[in-house]
């Protein structure tokens, strides 16, 4: 196929987000098949075959975690994808990584829940991202694409982001995004990465390394949780994005995030085409959340409206970007795999 | 002055914290021993998942890393995948190995990865005081089976060798036991055996060493060893369970 002369590609979401991976110098990938993300194994089975690169079929979601969380103690940029019953089950493995101040990218093609659910685009799995999802005070980096070109360089920055903060970053696709299929500007291969003196190599002409999270040393566990607190304060600070539509001014602004804010684009720009002053407001890093930046963008709101496809879940962070604000705030949400569309938003934002 | 023993350079100076007469400190200093003897320190990833192994950490002088219960396996097969010139090892306690983590040592067996497993098999729960292993014997008192193991309720004890040895995937597996000295210096020799054969690239290979947990069993170290003696060994015969030239098909 030539990959590497050609630039630009027709992808889906999955091999969009491999091709961001194997940009980033990603050499490791462990996966397990589950709907809507089937095609990023069948993909990265091919693809690391080609880059000299390890795919591997694990056993089982919690396998793949753990793979990578040994990929990832090696020294290696490594991944894994799946979609929601599969993510949760990783859980225990993502606290292991961020208690281990271990880097990985996980890309999730969340799908309606809870329970089995059914195999179509959700985003209730929102909660989970950005409150840490195991157990444990840490949290990921959550980075939320509305396109092929958007799920292919975050996926890319998932990496730098990975390596440059020792933690777990979460791409937070859907099943929109996994099966649609968009030209996407293939980045260029990277060609210098950060050492990693703490990676676990054999210990010639050094000491030995460790990896752990466990400490029973009275006060060494909350220390080291103090020097996580650090990091992730760290990140609140420098790893905030978001993007904003005719925000300035606006009376009326509506949060979306993810393919539903693309969605909801739609139906903002028909609003203003009416005259209406409608802005939309769309946190690009679910976390750490844009809270200052929303609260500036809501200055002179007077509705507010978050549209989630999920029972409401991003409106808590709303709500506390809110805090000064006396804007009336309401909520449209589908959930269990519903997805809106164009026309129902623009009747919601009518009829508020 | 001659020097006749010393610590082999594979472990630090850390007093160990194990209990009196417990087997682990006796296997981690045999795998110490092996990996000096074989001049591999400076290239060998140790990986130490939950259980009683979480100690090793301390007490291992070459990288080590943590894994979650179980999945000591699966972090083991990355390590190894990636980097193949590197000595890989699982260390793992039963009911890390025999319960929570058999479908990552099955699949690992399954695919055939180039690593040793070191299994400790003493019959319970260490870390979490006691509780039924899947390897408890019949009529074992735990404090999950205070009456003892019953087959009806608890079901049979989980013999891992004999379970693997039907799998292509692995090259050598054997169960040793420390009971006594030559049965040390079995284990030892089973250790070795499996470092060597991963060396030459042959396939998993894994060590089931039985050992004593005085502290849980109630027992005194010497009584421990009798008890491995009389008890485990005849539920758990110590053999050869699969060789290369008897894995070749
Ligand atoms: C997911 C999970 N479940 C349970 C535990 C609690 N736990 C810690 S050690 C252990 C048992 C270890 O026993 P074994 O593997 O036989 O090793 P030993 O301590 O006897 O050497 C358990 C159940 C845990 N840490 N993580």
């Amino acid at each position: 196929m030539g990959t590497e002369e050609m630039k630009i590609k027709l992808l889906n979401g999955c091999e969009a987000s491999a091709e961001g991976a194997l940009s980033a110098g990603c050499k490791f990938y462990a996966g397990y098949p589950i709907t809507p993300q089937n095609r990023y194994p069948e993909y990265m089975s091919k693809r690391m075959e080609e880059t000299g690169g390890i795919f591997i079929q694990a056993e089982s979601e919690t396998s793949s975690i753990n793979m990578v969380f040994g990929a990832a103690a090696a020294g290696f940029r490594c991944m894994t994808s799946s979609s929601s019953p599969g993510i949760s089950l990783m859980q225990e493995g993502i606290s292991y990584l961020s208690g281990c101040e271990l880097p990985a990218v996980i890309v999730n093609m969340s799908r309606g829940g809870p329970g089995l659910g059914d195999v179509t685009p959700s985003q209730a799995d929102y909660f989970q991202s950005t409150r840490g999802g195991g157990h444990g005070d840490y949290r990921t980096i959550v980075l939320a694409p509305w396109s092929c070109q958007e799920i292919h360089d975050h996926t890319y920055m998932a990496f730098d982001l990975a390596d440059r903060y020792r933690n777990p970053v979460v791409v937070l696709g859907d099943g929109l995004i996994a099966q649609m299929y968009e030209t996407v500007k293939i980045r260029p291969k990277k060609k210098r990465f950060p050492k990693k003196p703490w990676a676990l190599d054999g210990c010639y002409g050094r000491k030995p390394n460790s990896l752990k999270s466990l400490f029973l040393t009275p006060g060494v566990l909350e220390a080291h949780n103090w020097k996580l607190a650090a990091k992730f304060a760290k990140i609140e600070k420098r790893e905030v994005r978001f993007e904003s539509y005719y925000c300035k001014d606006s009376t009326y602004i509506v949060v979306s995030y993810g393919t539903c804010a693309r969605i909801t684009k739609e139906a903002i720009d028909r609003a203003r085409g009416e005259g209406i002053n409608i802005g939309l407001f769309r946190p690009v890093s679910l976390w750490p959340f844009p809270y200052q930046q929303l609260a500036e963008c809501i200055r002179t709101a007077k509705k507010i409206l978050v549209v989630e496809m999920n029972l409401g879940q991003m409106i808590d962070d709303v709500k506390i970007a809110a805090a000064n604000s006396s804007a009336r705030i309401f909520f449209y949400g589908r959930p269990g795999g519903g997805v809106p569309d164009p026309d129902e938003i623009y009747r919601e934002i009518k009829k508020k | 002055m001659k020097t006749i023993y010393q610590r082999p350079e594979s472990l630090t100076s850390a007093t160990s914290i194990y209990c009196p007469g417990c087997g682990h400190g006796i296997v981690q200093k045999l795998i110490a021993e092996v990996i000096d003897e074989l001049e591999l320190r400076t290239r060998t990833i140790g990986v130490a998942p939950v259980g009683c192994a979480v100690l090793s950490y301390d007490y291992f002088n070459f990288d080590v890393t943590e894994a979650a219960h179980g999945r000591a396996p699966a972090v083991a097969t990355a390590i190894k995948r990636l980097l193949p010139n590197r000595i890989v090892f699982t260390y793992q306690g039963d009911g890390d190995l025999a319960a929570i983590g058999t479908a990552e040592i099955i699949h690992a067996a399954t695919r055939g990865e180039n690593f040793s497993v070191f299994f400790v098999n003493n019959a319970v729960y260490g870390m979490t005081k006691g509780q039924m292993a899947p390897t408890t014997l019949p009529g074992q008192k735990t404090t999950t089976t205070i009456y003892g193991r019953k087959a009806e309720t608890h079901g049979f004890p989980l013999k891992i060798c004999e379970l693997l040895s039907s799998i292509d995937g692995v090259i050598y597996l054997e169960r040793t036991t420390t009971s006594d000295i030559p049965g040390i210096m079995a284990t030892k020799k089973a250790i070795k055996r499996a470092f060597s054969l991963q060396i030459e690239n042959k396939g998993l290979s894994l060590v089931e060493i039985l050992t004593s947990c005085p502290t849980n069993w109630k027992k005194s170290p010497i009584e421990s060893m009798k008890w491995i003696k009389e008890v485990m060994e005849k539920y758990y015969p110590v053999k050869v369970f699969k060789e290369p030239s008897v894995a070749k098909i």
